[in-house]
């Protein structure tokens, strides 16, 4: 510490200066190397060279961020599209994100209580009441419009994540405890609403045609509006980086070099427009069909909205500090057990939402749902994502690397003809070989 | 030093009680004592601050005067009530019997809430800092400022490094360093700006330098002095007397729940101060130079 003190003292604790210190002859290019490597690297560099430079450093000390379950994905489909060529056809690739639709809202619900240091194993069958409130609340003899159902189904979420939330915050209970009763109990409490509704004919609630919940997945945006949403996007997201990054760096503040923003801003250009494009190609047999599925921008809007509020509000930068220190955390005056009790809160709320996207791509719902399944999906997505076990770190972008990841998984081994029970193994070797890499790294990283 | 008087009566009274430990009764001098000490304008004062654990006496009547601008040390030997008093001090629990007095006028905590609220900040020595959070945002933990209902974070960058600024604290590369990557003198630091940053009168540190090396050690010491300068009384708790002697201007010794002396740092020397830690009572050497 003594030789930065000399190297920095000019500047003070303002200006990151890390290639002074990084080259000057009296820091131990070891403990400098390392100690550069925590920090993130668009607050090192001044161009984008250093910025790659820094992005390296962290990488090999183990910081690898999102880097290996992109390259996992990556040799994933290469292996896919060897073994069957027709993995990489639009029609395939669209099925592939529905599929992962289920997945990521899963693995969203998980991250909320993950990054809380804890687990919800009831969102399976929390997903699967709310799924069967909505679907019975438009179907007659109710009928009430769709988004009444869906505000329907998803209160009845909000009530069960705070009795859930409440019983583990107030009274102390392990939340492994209570969710494992709330897997049972729920499915129970499923079975009971297909029972009493007599329109579900063995467990079955059909979705009356062409009703909103059931479009979600099984209709698609023109070409033209898919285009158009793009390009708004696009402009919305370049405007907030070029603009948010000048304006932090006109104050003085920390603020990555205008060649990384752009950077960032291309590479997300291109994934947009390969999404839109793919989707857009006529991937119909007989008939047209073409157009990015609805379900496409709504699970990217809500990650959108999670990571807004898990990153810019009080209550989101409180949900990571009880996460990583609940006792610091009630020190700093948080309520400690309302933001908990707001984390399981939002956990079953996005259950109640993949309990939609699921009933919707079924086109009805079923008693036959597999809620034990889904929880350990939902849980594997989001840690194959890279969200931790231990509490404090994750993302709800975690969600969906983990979610595309898994549906990718299943989808080339279901075009392979391979029986669900290969399915299952490959799925969970894919899992163990994601949290061994990710351990790997991250021993490394504490080893040093 | 005006400290010197008052302290060689608490120091006397203090001695008779050690002749008698069992003793619970306030000695009438005691008050008198008192009332001039309030208008030696002490920002913290504690009269006979009495704690019990059922069989077991913490504190007993324990007498206590911190001085605004000054770094007061505490020690004394494992057991001797030095976290009990801190806890009494912090708001943690109510004494037994006994007074606290801020800044002249008698005041009753009823949780760390109403510490902090006078401007008591206990930096306690697992620093209270989420490893997963920047410096910025630890040192805000709880007390975020808002625009348009969301993060501040430009304001909070500004501020927080400003306040680090001007506790000389140079070694942090970037603000937005997550405190994981700090070493333990780094998050000292970040713990006592924060303290700083939330307007603390009186700054209690528990052990502030137990786990570091000596660069680590100087800078934490270095860091007291910058806070007594600035006006912010420091009471230090230490097993280290090269630390106390290091910054402390006046050091007050607990023996088995008893405040067995206190004084001006002056008065004490390595030797005096180890007889009063471990026997509760100073030898002939000791007394005759405190004298």
């Amino acid at each position: 510490m003594a030789d930065s003190t000399q190297t920095q003292t000019g500047e003070g604790a303002a200006g990151p200066d890390p290639v002074s210190a990084g080259a000057d002859g009296l820091a131990p290019e070891a403990e400098s190397d390392l100690d550069l490597a925590e920090v993130a690297p668009e607050l090192l560099a001044d161009s984008l060279g250093e910025y790659f430079r820094a992005w390296g450093r962290r990488i090999r000390n183990g910081e690898s961020g999102a880097l290996p379950i992109i390259v996992g994905l990556i040799v994933i489909v290469i292996f896919f599209q060897i073994e069957q060529s027709q993995f990489l056809t639009s029609g395939n690739l669209v099925n592939l994100f529905v599929q992962a639709a289920t997945f990521i809202l899963f693995g969203a619900a998980e991250v909320w209580v993950l990054i809380l240091s804890e687990i919800d194993l009831s969102v399976g069958y929390v997903a699967a009441v709310a799924a069967f409130v909505m679907v019975e609340l438009v179907s007659a003899p109710v009928a009430v419009p769709w988004w009444l159902a869906i505000v329907g189904g998803l209160v009845v979420c909000a009530a069960i994540g705070g009795l859930q939330g409440t019983l583990i915050t107030r009274l102390g209970l392990p939340s492994f405890i209570v969710t494992l009763g709330g897997l049972l109990g729920f499915e129970g409490v499923m079975l009971e609403l297909a029972n009493i509704d007599k329109t579900a004919v063995g467990g079955v609630i059909t979705i009356p045609n062409n009703n909103t919940i059931y479009n979600i997945v099984n209709t698609n945006m023109s070409p033209t509006l898919g285009w158009i949403a793009l390009v708004v996007v696009l402009a919305i997201f370049a405007a907030v980086m070029v603009m948010g990054a000048a304006s932090r760096r006109r104050r003085g503040l920390t603020a990555p070099p205008l060649s990384v923003t752009l950077l960032k801003i291309v590479l997300t250009a291109i994934g947009g427009f390969a999404l839109v494009f793919i989707c857009n190609r006529n991937r119909g047999l007989l008939t047209t069909l073409e157009g990015v599925p609805w379900v496409v921008p709504v699970v990217l809007i809500i990650i959108m909205i999670y990571s807004f509020f898990l990153g810019r509000t009080r209550a989101g930068r409180y949900i990571y500090a009880i996460g990583a220190n609940p006792e610091a955390a009630r020190r700093a005056g948080i309520n400690v057990a309302r933001i908990r009790t707001l984390g399981f809160i939002m956990c079953s709320v996005t259950a109640g939402l993949a309990g939609l996207v699921y009933a919707s791509r079924q086109g009805s719902m079923s008693t036959d749902i597999d809620g034990g399944n889904l929880v350990l999906f939902g849980v594997a997505a989001a840690v194959i994502g890279g969200t931790s076990l231990f509490g404090g770190k994750g993302k709800p972008l975690h969600a969906l690397l983990g979610g595309v990841v898994i549906a990718a998984v299943f989808n080339g081994l279901g075009l392979m003809g391979i029986s669900t029970a290969g399915q299952d193994i490959a799925t969970a070797i894919v899992l163990i070989v994601a949290v061994t890499l990710d351990s790997l790294v991250r021993r490394r990283a504490t080893a040093r | 030093m005006q400290s010197a008087r008052p302290s060689r009566n608490d120091r006397a009274g203090t001695m008779r009680f050690n002749g008698h430990p069992m003793s619970t009764e306030q000695p009438p001098d005691f008050a008198s004592a008192s009332s001039t000490q309030s208008s030696n304008g002490a920002l913290l004062e504690l009269h006979g601050i009495s704690k019990r654990f059922g069989p077991v006496r913490a504190l007993t009547s324990v007498n206590l005067k911190i001085p605004a601008g000054r770094v007061t040390a505490l020690v004394g030997d494992n057991g001797a009530g030095k976290s009990s008093l801190i806890k009494t001090v912090s708001g943690l629990w109510a004494p037994d019997g006994g007074e606290i007095a801020w800044e002249g006028s008698p005041v009753t905590l009823h949780g760390p809430r109403d510490a902090e609220a006078l401007g008591i900040t206990t930096i306690y020595q697992d620093l209270a800092l989420c490893d997963n959070l920047d410096i910025v945002q630890n040192m805000f933990l709880g007390h975020e400022p808002l625009r348009h209902r969301t993060l501040d974070e430009g304001t909070m960058e500004l501020k927080a490094r400003e306040t680090l600024t001007s506790l000389n604290v140079t070694t942090v590369r970037s603000v937005r360093q997550p405190v994981a990557s700090l070493s333990g003198g780094q998050r000292q630091s970040v713990a006592v700006a924060k303290a700083v940053m939330s307007q603390a009168k009186l700054v209690i540190m528990d052990e502030p330098t137990a786990a570091l090396g000596v660069a680590q050690t100087t800078m934490v010491l270095d860091l007291i002095k910058t806070l007594s300068k600035r006006g912010v009384a420091v009471l230090l708790i230490s097993h280290n007397l090269n630390d106390v002697f290091e910054v402390a201007d006046q050091i007050c010794t607990l023996y088995l729940g008893q405040m067995v002396v206190c004084g001006p740092a002056s008065d004490f020397d390595r030797q005096s101060l180890v007889e009063y830690m471990t026997t509760g009572r100073a030898g002939r050497h000791a007394e005759a130079g405190a004298a």
